[in-house]
């Protein structure tokens, strides 16, 4: 039998180890799987290469995750965003690395990394400070740079609805990495809003086949990002806090 | 020139305003196009497209078909744009994952892009994510992949910066978006067309002269008017 569902983020994230890849779906709060970067930061795997469009925002989320000093490396298209502290603090002082990667190569390099494809050439970024130190060659008249496929070994994942086989329905522009990510890692986590029963989904809209995801948690109210960055939330929340409220 | 102007120079409106410029590139972006619009001024180009022009708009976080902001009861924080601000879906639109977002971007399906700018060269080299500035954090976003895939680039741009120098210059001089991408410049002051032989300015905003153009460009100028 066949049932990728499991119990919890907590025991899903558990197998991440120190120095691990992980690819983190969202762009921006759509999307981002702020469950299972919670529990990866309860978890405590440290030295982690993230691979996300951003680097979060507040502190909370993926933000949280790198204020926590588990990131050492991101590779990143955008990393300077509305309400993104934690990052640009920790670049400027030299504690975290950046590998600064055009959107579309950044979302290629993964669908390559998926399908087995370990290097492509794209006209974009050539003549830039983007390309220098890769490899280019000339197609048909034009200048291509050679871009490598990216894989991980998790990716952590939101969806809207999911099966026990681990296919997967996603709401809206929250779907943006997280189909070609969930074919980039080794293991994909996935927090989706909904279990469904075999077979509610209909095959013909079946976004993410369930060949890609490894494990799935049901998170029926999943937090939203802004809302907690707006409401100043810290995670995981500072211990004077809980002893202040163990006090009352 | 009195004092009294001169102190207020650069409040006075000269050429064309922010609404003017995209009203203006508005009327080139053709019926039945697919058309992405950059964060800023060129996002207001959706407001200016003539009656009559159906147009489909494209978010790179993977929305064809992006409509107006949302009311209050709409908005919802999975649907979002580019500049991650909540947008809705027009009836008949697609949501698609950031690989086929991309590749519609840079397999050539899109046809229009419009962008703003730092800097644009003679050649239509544009330097747009970078003033290069060692203490700042780079971001690129999907700027690269617009400029190296889309059909034509139309570029919005105030014609010179706050302090008066000429954004239209021989040589960007930070790092550069793409080399040879610009199709034509809507400025403030002038339409400009990116061509073989040179920058040829084709049309002038109102009270605008060529020399005054001229002036202000750091290239010298084909007379195309």
């Amino acid at each position: 039998m066949i049932d990728k569902r499991v119990a919890s983020c907590a025991s899903a994230v558990a197998k991440i180890k120190d120095g691990d890849t992980v690819m983190i779906g969202g762009f921006g709060e759509a999307g981002s799987p702020i469950e299972l970067i919670h529990a990866l930061i309860d978890h405590g795997a440290t030295n982690l290469t993230v691979i996300n469009n951003n680097t979060g925002s507040g502190r909370v989320g993926l933000a949280a995750l790198i204020e926590n000093g588990r990131v050492a490396k991101m590779i990143c298209s955008y990393p300077r965003t509305a309400n993104s502290l934690v990052f640009p603090e920790l670049y400027r002082s030299g504690k975290i690395e950046l590998e600064l990667v055009p959107q579309g190569t950044l979302a290629e390099r993964i669908r390559a990394g998926g399908a087995g494809v370990p290097a492509f050439f794209t006209k974009t970024s050539v003549g830039t400070p983007l390309a220098d130190g890769k490899e280019q060659r000339n197609f048909d008249g034009e200048d291509y740079v050679m871009e490598r496929g990216l894989k991980a070994d998790f990716a952590l994942i939101k969806a809207k609805q999911a099966d026990r086989y681990g296919n997967l329905v996603f709401n809206k522009t929250a779907r943006n990495f997280a189909p070609i990510m969930a074919m980039a890692a080794a293991t994909t986590l996935v927090q989706a809003n909904e279990m469904v029963e075999l077979g509610d989904i209909d095959p013909e809209n079946v976004v993410t086949p369930g060949i890609f995801v490894n494990e799935v948690i049901e998170v029926s109210n999943p937090q939203q990002e802004s809302k907690l960055v707006k409401e100043g939330v810290i995670y995981p929340a500072p211990v004077e806090l809980i002893t202040n409220q163990g006090d009352k | 020139m009195s004092q009294a102007t001169s102190s207020t120079a650069n409040t006075v409106q000269v050429g064309w305003n922010r609404e003017e410029m995209a009203q203006r590139c508005a009327q080139d972006i053709e019926d039945g196009s697919y058309v992405n619009l950059g964060i800023g001024i060129p996002e207001k180009v959706a407001q200016y497209v003539p009656q009559g022009r159906e147009v489909i708009y494209h978010t790179e976080n993977g929305l064809l078909g992006m409509g107006t902001a949302p009311s209050s009861e709409e908005l919802d924080p999975d649907l979002i744009n580019a500049g991650k601000k909540p947008v809705t879906a027009i009836s008949g639109a697609s949501y698609f994952h950031h690989g086929d977002s991309f590749a519609m971007i840079r397999g050539n399906h899109i046809d229009v892009c419009v962008l703003g700018a730092m800097q644009v060269s003679a050649k239509g080299d544009l330097a747009n994510w970078s003033t290069g500035a060692p203490d700042a954090i780079p971001a690129v976003g999907g700027a690269m992949d617009l400029v190296a895939g889309v059909k034509t680039i139309y570029i919005i741009t105030q014609h010179t910066t706050k302090t008066g120098a000429a954004k239209i210059l021989p040589e960007c001089t930070f790092p550069l978006t793409g080399q040879g991408v610009v199709s034509r410049i809507y400025s403030d002051l002038a339409v400009i067309d990116v061509t073989g032989d040179g920058l040829a300015l084709i049309e002038l905003a109102p009270g605008i002269s060529f020399d005054y153009v001229q002036e202000r460009t750091g290239v010298e100028l084909i007379n195309a008017l």
